[in-house]
Protein backbone atom coordinates (compact mmCIF):
# COMPACT_ATOMS: atom_id res chain seq x y z
CA UNK A 1 0.00 0.00 0.00
CA UNK A 2 1.17 3.50 -0.77
CA UNK A 3 -0.07 6.48 1.18
CA UNK A 4 0.53 10.08 0.18
CA UNK A 5 -0.16 12.74 2.77
CA UNK A 6 -0.68 16.40 2.04
CA UNK A 7 1.77 16.64 -0.88
CA UNK A 8 2.81 20.12 -1.99
CA UNK A 9 5.28 20.83 -4.78
CA UNK A 10 6.49 24.25 -5.83
CA UNK A 11 8.78 25.21 -8.70
CA UNK A 12 9.94 28.78 -8.08
CA UNK A 13 6.72 30.76 -7.64
CA UNK A 14 4.60 28.13 -9.33
CA UNK A 15 2.75 25.90 -6.87
CA UNK A 16 1.99 22.77 -8.93
CA UNK A 17 0.62 20.48 -6.22
CA UNK A 18 -1.54 21.82 -3.42
CA UNK A 19 -1.99 19.38 -0.58
CA UNK A 20 -2.83 16.07 -2.23
CA UNK A 21 -3.57 13.03 -0.06
CA UNK A 22 -4.57 9.55 -1.23
CA UNK A 23 -4.17 5.85 -0.48
CA UNK A 24 -3.23 3.42 -3.26
CA UNK A 25 -4.14 -0.17 -2.44
CA UNK A 26 -2.46 -3.40 -3.66
CA UNK A 27 -4.04 -5.38 -6.47
CA UNK A 28 -5.83 -2.29 -7.76
CA UNK A 29 -5.25 -0.04 -10.74
CA UNK A 30 -4.97 3.40 -9.18
CA UNK A 31 -5.40 6.04 -11.86
CA UNK A 32 -4.33 9.66 -11.60
CA UNK A 33 -6.18 11.65 -14.23
CA UNK A 34 -6.46 15.32 -15.10
CA UNK A 35 -5.94 17.83 -17.85
CA UNK A 36 -2.58 19.02 -19.13
CA UNK A 37 -0.73 20.98 -16.46
CA UNK A 38 -2.92 19.66 -13.65
CA UNK A 39 0.14 18.19 -11.90
CA UNK A 40 -0.36 14.45 -12.45
CA UNK A 41 3.16 13.68 -13.74
CA UNK A 42 4.66 15.90 -11.03
CA UNK A 43 2.69 13.94 -8.44
CA UNK A 44 3.96 10.65 -9.88
CA UNK A 45 7.54 11.95 -9.81
CA UNK A 46 7.08 13.02 -6.18
CA UNK A 47 5.81 9.54 -5.28
CA UNK A 48 8.72 7.70 -6.92
CA UNK A 49 11.31 10.14 -5.58
CA UNK A 50 12.38 11.83 -8.80
CA UNK A 51 11.14 15.07 -7.24
CA UNK A 52 11.24 15.81 -3.52
CA UNK A 53 7.90 17.22 -2.37
CA UNK A 54 8.07 20.73 -0.93
CA UNK A 55 5.87 19.46 1.88
CA UNK A 56 4.12 16.20 2.69
CA UNK A 57 4.95 12.51 3.02
CA UNK A 58 5.02 9.47 0.76
CA UNK A 59 4.70 6.23 2.71
CA UNK A 60 5.41 2.80 1.22
CA UNK A 61 3.94 0.09 3.48
CA UNK A 62 4.52 2.15 6.63
CA UNK A 63 8.00 3.40 5.65
CA UNK A 64 8.30 7.13 5.10
CA UNK A 65 10.08 7.40 1.73
CA UNK A 66 10.32 11.20 1.84
CA UNK A 67 12.55 11.22 4.95
CA UNK A 68 15.03 8.70 3.53
CA UNK A 69 18.39 9.47 1.92
CA UNK A 70 19.60 7.81 -1.31
CA UNK A 71 21.07 4.71 0.40
CA UNK A 72 17.99 4.17 2.57
CA UNK A 73 15.72 4.39 -0.46
CA UNK A 74 17.51 1.62 -2.40
CA UNK A 75 15.66 -1.34 -0.75
CA UNK A 76 12.30 0.30 -1.59
CA UNK A 77 13.42 1.28 -5.08
CA UNK A 78 14.27 -2.35 -5.87
CA UNK A 79 10.59 -3.13 -5.23
CA UNK A 80 9.49 -0.43 -7.68
CA UNK A 81 8.89 -1.00 -11.37
CA UNK A 82 8.18 1.91 -13.67
CA UNK A 83 6.99 2.21 -17.24
CA UNK A 84 7.83 5.60 -18.73
CA UNK A 85 5.84 7.55 -21.29
CA UNK A 86 8.51 6.92 -23.96
CA UNK A 87 9.50 3.57 -22.44
CA UNK A 88 13.02 4.87 -21.54
CA UNK A 89 14.71 1.68 -22.68
CA UNK A 90 18.51 1.79 -22.67
CA UNK A 91 19.43 2.37 -26.34
CA UNK A 92 22.82 0.70 -26.12
CA UNK A 93 21.38 -2.56 -24.77
CA UNK A 94 19.35 -5.31 -26.39
CA UNK A 95 15.87 -6.18 -25.15
CA UNK A 96 17.31 -9.01 -23.07
CA UNK A 97 20.05 -6.82 -21.59
CA UNK A 98 17.47 -4.17 -20.68
CA UNK A 99 15.46 -6.73 -18.72
CA UNK A 100 18.49 -8.34 -17.08
CA UNK A 101 20.06 -4.99 -16.13
CA UNK A 102 18.40 -4.58 -12.69
CA UNK A 103 18.99 -8.28 -11.96
CA UNK A 104 22.72 -7.81 -12.66
CA UNK A 105 22.92 -4.96 -10.19
CA UNK A 106 20.70 -6.09 -7.36
CA UNK A 107 20.63 -9.91 -7.34
CA UNK A 108 23.18 -12.70 -7.11
CA UNK A 109 21.39 -14.89 -9.64
CA UNK A 110 23.41 -16.99 -12.07
CA UNK A 111 23.50 -16.09 -15.75
CA UNK A 112 21.11 -18.95 -16.53
CA UNK A 113 18.64 -17.82 -13.86
CA UNK A 114 18.69 -14.26 -15.17
CA UNK A 115 18.16 -15.48 -18.70
CA UNK A 116 15.23 -17.62 -17.54
CA UNK A 117 13.71 -14.61 -15.82
CA UNK A 118 14.17 -12.46 -18.94
CA UNK A 119 12.52 -15.11 -21.10
CA UNK A 120 9.66 -15.43 -18.62
CA UNK A 121 9.09 -11.66 -18.60
CA UNK A 122 9.19 -11.52 -22.40
CA UNK A 123 6.73 -14.40 -22.63
CA UNK A 124 4.48 -12.58 -20.16
CA UNK A 125 4.31 -9.56 -22.47
CA UNK A 126 4.01 -11.67 -25.64
CA UNK A 127 7.45 -10.87 -26.99
CA UNK A 128 9.00 -14.32 -26.93
CA UNK A 129 12.13 -14.56 -29.08
CA UNK A 130 12.75 -10.81 -29.34
CA UNK A 131 15.71 -11.01 -26.92
CA UNK A 132 18.43 -9.82 -29.27
CA UNK A 133 16.65 -6.85 -30.82
CA UNK A 134 17.68 -3.29 -29.97
CA UNK A 135 15.09 -0.67 -28.93
CA UNK A 136 15.54 1.12 -32.26
CA UNK A 137 14.25 -2.02 -34.00
CA UNK A 138 10.98 -2.09 -32.03
CA UNK A 139 7.61 -0.47 -32.67
CA UNK A 140 6.06 1.88 -30.07
CA UNK A 141 3.81 -0.83 -28.68
CA UNK A 142 6.68 -3.33 -28.48
CA UNK A 143 8.81 -0.78 -26.64
CA UNK A 144 6.02 -0.33 -24.08
CA UNK A 145 5.82 -4.09 -23.62
CA UNK A 146 9.60 -4.37 -23.18
CA UNK A 147 9.31 -1.49 -20.69
CA UNK A 148 6.72 -3.52 -18.78
CA UNK A 149 8.92 -6.64 -18.96
CA UNK A 150 11.83 -4.65 -17.50
CA UNK A 151 9.56 -3.15 -14.84
CA UNK A 152 8.40 -6.60 -13.65
CA UNK A 153 11.80 -8.33 -13.88
CA UNK A 154 12.52 -7.68 -10.19
CA UNK A 155 9.01 -8.85 -9.19
CA UNK A 156 7.96 -5.39 -7.98
CA UNK A 157 5.46 -4.65 -5.25
CA UNK A 158 4.74 -1.25 -6.75
CA UNK A 159 4.27 -0.46 -10.42
CA UNK A 160 4.18 3.11 -11.73
CA UNK A 161 3.05 3.83 -15.24
CA UNK A 162 3.26 7.22 -16.94
CA UNK A 163 0.89 7.71 -19.89
CA UNK A 164 0.91 4.06 -21.05
CA UNK A 165 -1.21 4.78 -24.12
CA UNK A 166 0.50 7.84 -25.51
CA UNK A 167 1.46 7.42 -29.15
CA UNK A 168 -0.28 4.06 -29.49
CA UNK A 169 -3.21 3.05 -31.67
CA UNK A 170 -6.47 2.24 -29.81
CA UNK A 171 -6.10 -1.53 -30.19
CA UNK A 172 -2.52 -1.59 -28.86
CA UNK A 173 -3.58 0.78 -26.07
CA UNK A 174 -6.22 -1.67 -24.92
CA UNK A 175 -3.71 -4.55 -25.05
CA UNK A 176 -1.28 -2.57 -22.87
CA UNK A 177 -4.08 -1.72 -20.42
CA UNK A 178 -5.14 -5.36 -20.23
CA UNK A 179 -1.56 -6.45 -19.66
CA UNK A 180 -1.08 -3.97 -16.81
CA UNK A 181 -4.42 -5.04 -15.34
CA UNK A 182 -3.52 -8.75 -15.49
CA UNK A 183 -0.14 -8.19 -13.84
CA UNK A 184 -1.69 -6.01 -11.13
CA UNK A 185 -4.31 -8.61 -10.23
CA UNK A 186 -2.07 -11.64 -10.60
CA UNK A 187 0.87 -10.39 -8.52
CA UNK A 188 -1.18 -8.12 -6.21
CA UNK A 189 0.93 -5.13 -7.24
CA UNK A 190 0.08 -1.60 -6.13
CA UNK A 191 -0.21 0.02 -9.54
CA UNK A 192 -0.37 3.78 -10.05
CA UNK A 193 -1.13 4.95 -13.58
CA UNK A 194 -1.04 8.51 -14.86
CA UNK A 195 -3.28 8.82 -17.87
CA UNK A 196 -5.76 10.97 -19.72
CA UNK A 197 -6.96 8.12 -21.91
CA UNK A 198 -10.69 7.59 -21.38
CA UNK A 199 -10.56 3.96 -22.50
CA UNK A 200 -8.13 3.29 -19.64
CA UNK A 201 -10.28 5.23 -17.20
CA UNK A 202 -13.44 3.34 -18.06
CA UNK A 203 -11.69 -0.01 -18.62
CA UNK A 204 -9.28 -0.49 -15.72
CA UNK A 205 -9.95 2.42 -13.32
CA UNK A 206 -10.48 0.58 -10.02
CA UNK A 207 -9.58 3.70 -8.09
CA UNK A 208 -9.35 7.10 -9.73
CA UNK A 209 -8.20 10.46 -8.45
CA UNK A 210 -8.91 13.49 -10.59
CA UNK A 211 -6.52 16.42 -10.31
CA UNK A 212 -7.53 19.93 -11.25
CA UNK A 213 -5.42 23.05 -10.71
CA UNK A 214 -3.01 21.07 -8.54
CA UNK A 215 -5.68 19.82 -6.16
CA UNK A 216 -7.49 16.52 -5.74
CA UNK A 217 -10.89 17.42 -7.15
CA UNK A 218 -12.61 14.04 -7.13
CA UNK A 219 -11.96 10.44 -6.04
CA UNK A 220 -13.87 7.28 -6.92
CA UNK A 221 -14.04 4.33 -9.30
CA UNK A 222 -14.84 3.96 -12.99
CA UNK A 223 -18.34 2.86 -12.02
CA UNK A 224 -18.95 6.09 -10.14
CA UNK A 225 -17.38 8.42 -12.68
CA UNK A 226 -20.33 8.29 -15.11
CA UNK A 227 -22.76 9.44 -12.45
CA UNK A 228 -20.77 12.18 -10.82
CA UNK A 229 -22.12 15.70 -10.71
CA UNK A 230 -18.63 17.19 -10.42
CA UNK A 231 -18.61 19.78 -13.19
CA UNK A 232 -14.84 19.89 -13.83
CA UNK A 233 -14.64 16.10 -13.95
CA UNK A 234 -17.59 15.91 -16.33
CA UNK A 235 -16.00 18.54 -18.54
CA UNK A 236 -12.79 16.50 -18.61
CA UNK A 237 -14.19 12.97 -19.03
CA UNK A 238 -17.07 13.76 -21.35
CA UNK A 239 -15.33 16.39 -23.45
CA UNK A 240 -15.85 14.52 -26.73
CA UNK A 241 -19.21 14.03 -28.44
CA UNK A 242 -18.53 10.30 -28.49
CA UNK A 243 -18.21 10.19 -24.71
CA UNK A 244 -21.27 12.39 -24.29
CA UNK A 245 -23.27 9.94 -26.43
CA UNK A 246 -21.89 7.02 -24.41
CA UNK A 247 -22.94 8.74 -21.19
CA UNK A 248 -26.43 9.33 -22.53
CA UNK A 249 -26.84 5.59 -23.09
CA UNK A 250 -25.81 4.75 -19.52
CA UNK B 1 29.37 30.44 -12.23
CA UNK B 2 29.92 29.44 -8.56
CA UNK B 3 26.63 27.54 -8.57
CA UNK B 4 27.81 25.53 -11.59
CA UNK B 5 31.15 24.85 -9.91
CA UNK B 6 29.33 23.63 -6.81
CA UNK B 7 27.06 21.36 -8.88
CA UNK B 8 30.11 20.02 -10.74
CA UNK B 9 31.92 19.16 -7.49
CA UNK B 10 28.81 17.53 -6.00
CA UNK B 11 28.30 15.50 -9.16
CA UNK B 12 31.90 14.28 -9.01
CA UNK B 13 31.38 13.26 -5.38
CA UNK B 14 28.25 11.31 -6.32
CA UNK B 15 30.10 9.72 -9.23
CA UNK B 16 32.62 8.08 -6.94
CA UNK B 17 30.18 6.60 -4.45
CA UNK B 18 30.53 2.89 -3.71
CA UNK B 19 29.17 0.96 -6.74
CA UNK B 20 26.09 -1.23 -6.36
CA UNK B 21 27.99 -4.09 -7.97
CA UNK B 22 31.64 -3.84 -8.89
CA UNK B 23 31.49 -6.32 -11.80
CA UNK B 24 28.81 -4.32 -13.64
CA UNK B 25 30.80 -1.09 -13.25
CA UNK B 26 33.99 -2.85 -14.33
CA UNK B 27 32.45 -3.98 -17.60
CA UNK B 28 31.31 -0.38 -18.19
CA UNK B 29 34.87 0.84 -17.55
CA UNK B 30 36.20 -1.67 -20.10
CA UNK B 31 33.59 -0.58 -22.64
CA UNK B 32 34.49 3.09 -22.18
CA UNK B 33 38.22 2.31 -22.41
CA UNK B 34 37.69 0.66 -25.78
CA UNK B 35 35.52 3.55 -26.92
CA UNK B 36 37.99 6.25 -25.82
CA UNK B 37 41.23 4.40 -26.59
CA UNK B 38 40.70 2.24 -29.64
CA UNK B 39 38.05 4.55 -31.05
CA UNK B 40 40.39 7.56 -31.03
CA UNK B 41 43.56 5.82 -32.17
CA UNK B 42 43.06 6.60 -35.87
CA UNK B 43 42.56 10.35 -35.56
CA UNK B 44 45.39 10.66 -33.00
CA UNK B 45 47.76 8.73 -35.31
CA UNK B 46 46.98 10.95 -38.29
CA UNK B 47 47.31 14.29 -36.51
CA UNK B 48 50.47 13.20 -34.65
CA UNK B 49 52.39 12.21 -37.78
CA UNK B 50 51.49 15.49 -39.48
CA UNK B 51 52.27 17.63 -36.43
CA UNK B 52 55.66 15.94 -36.00
CA UNK B 53 56.48 16.43 -39.67
CA UNK B 54 55.41 20.08 -39.69
CA UNK B 55 57.28 20.83 -36.45
CA UNK B 56 60.46 19.40 -37.95
CA UNK B 57 60.16 21.28 -41.25
CA UNK B 58 59.39 24.61 -39.55
CA UNK B 59 62.19 24.22 -37.01
CA UNK B 60 64.66 23.39 -39.76
CA UNK B 61 63.45 26.43 -41.75
CA UNK B 62 63.97 28.79 -38.82
CA UNK B 63 67.41 27.45 -37.85
CA UNK B 64 69.27 27.71 -41.14
CA UNK B 65 72.69 28.86 -40.02
CA UNK B 66 76.22 27.56 -40.24
CA UNK B 67 76.67 28.30 -36.55
CA UNK B 68 73.82 26.03 -35.42
CA UNK B 69 74.30 22.26 -35.60
CA UNK B 70 71.58 20.45 -37.60
CA UNK B 71 71.03 18.02 -34.73
CA UNK B 72 69.26 20.78 -32.81
CA UNK B 73 66.21 20.28 -35.05
CA UNK B 74 65.67 16.80 -33.62
CA UNK B 75 66.03 18.10 -30.07
CA UNK B 76 63.53 20.93 -30.56
CA UNK B 77 61.04 18.67 -32.31
CA UNK B 78 61.34 16.14 -29.47
CA UNK B 79 60.84 18.68 -26.69
CA UNK B 80 57.98 20.55 -28.37
CA UNK B 81 56.23 17.29 -29.30
CA UNK B 82 56.53 15.75 -25.84
CA UNK B 83 55.84 18.92 -23.88
CA UNK B 84 53.16 20.61 -25.90
CA UNK B 85 52.05 19.30 -29.27
CA UNK B 86 51.20 15.72 -28.32
CA UNK B 87 49.41 16.26 -24.98
CA UNK B 88 47.68 19.56 -25.75
CA UNK B 89 46.69 19.14 -29.38
CA UNK B 90 45.64 15.52 -28.76
CA UNK B 91 43.54 16.69 -25.82
CA UNK B 92 41.88 19.43 -27.88
CA UNK B 93 41.06 16.93 -30.62
CA UNK B 94 39.82 14.39 -28.07
CA UNK B 95 37.61 17.03 -26.46
CA UNK B 96 35.85 17.27 -29.81
CA UNK B 97 35.73 13.56 -30.52
CA UNK B 98 35.31 11.91 -27.10
CA UNK B 99 33.91 14.80 -25.06
CA UNK B 100 31.10 15.74 -27.40
CA UNK B 101 30.13 12.08 -27.75
CA UNK B 102 29.98 11.67 -23.94
CA UNK B 103 27.99 14.86 -23.42
CA UNK B 104 25.47 14.00 -26.11
CA UNK B 105 25.17 10.37 -24.96
CA UNK B 106 24.41 11.35 -21.36
CA UNK B 107 22.29 14.30 -22.49
CA UNK B 108 20.16 12.05 -24.69
CA UNK B 109 19.75 9.63 -21.80
CA UNK B 110 18.56 12.55 -19.66
CA UNK B 111 15.96 13.88 -22.12
CA UNK B 112 14.63 10.39 -22.95
CA UNK B 113 14.18 9.61 -19.21
CA UNK B 114 16.78 6.81 -19.24
CA UNK B 115 18.57 8.48 -16.31
CA UNK B 116 15.25 8.67 -14.43
CA UNK B 117 14.81 4.94 -15.13
CA UNK B 118 18.23 4.24 -13.60
CA UNK B 119 17.43 6.32 -10.51
CA UNK B 120 14.07 4.65 -9.99
CA UNK B 121 15.75 1.24 -10.13
CA UNK B 122 17.98 2.40 -7.25
CA UNK B 123 21.10 2.83 -9.38
CA UNK B 124 23.43 5.71 -8.56
CA UNK B 125 23.15 7.24 -12.05
CA UNK B 126 26.21 9.55 -11.82
CA UNK B 127 28.31 6.65 -10.58
CA UNK B 128 27.14 4.26 -13.26
CA UNK B 129 27.34 6.75 -16.13
CA UNK B 130 30.17 9.12 -15.23
CA UNK B 131 32.79 7.27 -13.16
CA UNK B 132 33.57 4.69 -15.90
CA UNK B 133 34.05 7.55 -18.38
CA UNK B 134 36.42 9.43 -16.05
CA UNK B 135 38.42 6.26 -15.30
CA UNK B 136 38.64 5.52 -19.03
CA UNK B 137 39.70 9.13 -19.69
CA UNK B 138 42.52 9.26 -17.12
CA UNK B 139 43.90 5.90 -18.23
CA UNK B 140 43.43 5.87 -22.00
CA UNK B 141 44.20 9.51 -22.85
CA UNK B 142 47.75 9.24 -21.39
CA UNK B 143 48.24 6.07 -23.47
CA UNK B 144 47.00 7.90 -26.56
CA UNK B 145 49.41 10.73 -25.81
CA UNK B 146 52.31 8.23 -25.61
CA UNK B 147 51.28 6.87 -29.01
CA UNK B 148 51.00 10.46 -30.25
CA UNK B 149 54.56 11.29 -29.07
CA UNK B 150 56.02 8.24 -30.81
CA UNK B 151 54.15 8.91 -34.05
CA UNK B 152 55.00 12.64 -33.89
CA UNK B 153 58.70 11.81 -33.74
CA UNK B 154 58.23 9.27 -36.56
CA UNK B 155 56.51 12.04 -38.55
CA UNK B 156 59.57 14.23 -38.03
CA UNK B 157 61.79 11.42 -39.28
CA UNK B 158 59.65 11.00 -42.38
CA UNK B 159 59.84 14.76 -43.03
CA UNK B 160 63.65 14.61 -42.79
CA UNK B 161 63.81 11.62 -45.11
CA UNK B 162 61.53 13.31 -47.63
CA UNK B 163 63.42 16.61 -47.69
CA UNK B 164 67.06 17.60 -47.72
CA UNK B 165 66.82 20.15 -44.91
CA UNK B 166 68.16 17.84 -42.20
CA UNK B 167 69.61 14.36 -42.58
CA UNK B 168 67.87 11.52 -40.77
CA UNK B 169 71.11 10.75 -38.95
CA UNK B 170 71.27 14.33 -37.59
CA UNK B 171 67.59 14.13 -36.63
CA UNK B 172 68.02 10.88 -34.69
CA UNK B 173 71.14 12.21 -32.99
CA UNK B 174 69.19 15.33 -32.04
CA UNK B 175 66.41 13.24 -30.54
CA UNK B 176 68.77 11.60 -28.08
CA UNK B 177 71.11 14.51 -27.31
CA UNK B 178 70.47 16.36 -24.06
CA UNK B 179 67.33 14.47 -23.21
CA UNK B 180 65.84 15.56 -19.87
CA UNK B 181 63.43 12.90 -18.51
CA UNK B 182 61.39 15.51 -16.62
CA UNK B 183 59.64 16.44 -19.87
CA UNK B 184 58.09 12.95 -19.97
CA UNK B 185 56.78 13.45 -16.44
CA UNK B 186 55.29 16.81 -17.43
CA UNK B 187 53.72 15.21 -20.49
CA UNK B 188 52.19 12.39 -18.40
CA UNK B 189 50.83 14.78 -15.76
CA UNK B 190 49.26 16.95 -18.46
CA UNK B 191 47.69 13.93 -20.17
CA UNK B 192 46.13 12.66 -16.92
CA UNK B 193 44.70 16.10 -16.07
CA UNK B 194 43.42 16.60 -19.61
CA UNK B 195 41.74 13.17 -19.53
CA UNK B 196 39.98 14.12 -16.32
CA UNK B 197 38.96 17.55 -17.62
CA UNK B 198 37.47 16.26 -20.89
CA UNK B 199 35.46 13.41 -19.37
CA UNK B 200 34.25 15.17 -16.23
CA UNK B 201 33.25 18.48 -17.83
CA UNK B 202 31.48 16.86 -20.79
CA UNK B 203 29.71 14.34 -18.53
CA UNK B 204 28.60 17.19 -16.27
CA UNK B 205 27.19 19.15 -19.21
CA UNK B 206 25.36 16.07 -20.48
CA UNK B 207 24.00 15.10 -17.07
CA UNK B 208 22.36 18.46 -16.48
CA UNK B 209 20.80 18.73 -19.93
CA UNK B 210 17.25 19.99 -19.71
CA UNK B 211 14.87 20.02 -22.66
CA UNK B 212 15.10 18.14 -25.96
CA UNK B 213 17.41 17.38 -28.86
CA UNK B 214 18.33 21.05 -29.34
CA UNK B 215 19.57 21.26 -25.74
CA UNK B 216 21.53 18.02 -26.15
CA UNK B 217 23.48 19.66 -28.97
CA UNK B 218 24.00 22.79 -26.89
CA UNK B 219 25.28 20.71 -23.97
CA UNK B 220 27.77 18.93 -26.22
CA UNK B 221 29.00 22.27 -27.58
CA UNK B 222 29.31 23.74 -24.07
CA UNK B 223 31.17 20.63 -22.94
CA UNK B 224 33.71 20.91 -25.75
CA UNK B 225 34.19 24.68 -25.35
CA UNK B 226 34.69 24.51 -21.57
CA UNK B 227 36.98 21.50 -21.92
CA UNK B 228 39.18 23.36 -24.43
CA UNK B 229 39.38 26.44 -22.23
CA UNK B 230 40.24 24.39 -19.14
CA UNK B 231 42.81 22.30 -21.06
CA UNK B 232 44.66 25.45 -22.10
CA UNK B 233 44.41 26.95 -18.60
CA UNK B 234 45.65 23.77 -16.87
CA UNK B 235 48.38 23.44 -19.53
CA UNK B 236 49.68 26.83 -18.48
CA UNK B 237 49.49 26.02 -14.75
CA UNK B 238 51.29 22.66 -15.11
CA UNK B 239 53.97 24.13 -17.37
CA UNK B 240 54.58 26.92 -14.86
CA UNK B 241 54.68 24.60 -11.87
CA UNK B 242 56.70 21.70 -13.26
CA UNK B 243 59.20 23.32 -15.61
Amino acid sequence: MIEIKDIYKTFGDNEVLKGISAVFKPGKNNLIIGGSGSGKTTLLKCIVGLHDPTKGDVIFDGENFTDMDFEQRVPIRTKIGMLFQNSALFDSMTVEENIIFPLNLFTNQTKAEKLDRANFCLERVNLTGKNKLYPSELSGGMKKRVGIARAISMQPKYLFVDEPNSGLDPKTSILIDELINELTEEYKITTVIVTHDMNSVMGIGDHIIFLHQGKKWWEGSNKEIAHTDNQELNDFVFASKFMQAAKAKL
Amino acid sequence: MFQSLGKYILLLRLSFRKPEKFSVYWSEVMREMVSVGVGSLGIIAIISVFIGAVATIQTAFQLVSDFIPKTIVGGITRDSTILEFSPTISALVLAGRVGSSMASQIGTMRVTEQIDALEIMGVNAPGYLISPKIIAGVTMIPLLVIVSVILGLVGGYIACAASNDVSTADYVTGLTDGFNPVIVTVCAVKAIFFGFIITSICSYQGFYTDGGSLEVGQSATRGVVWSCIMILFVDLIISRLLL
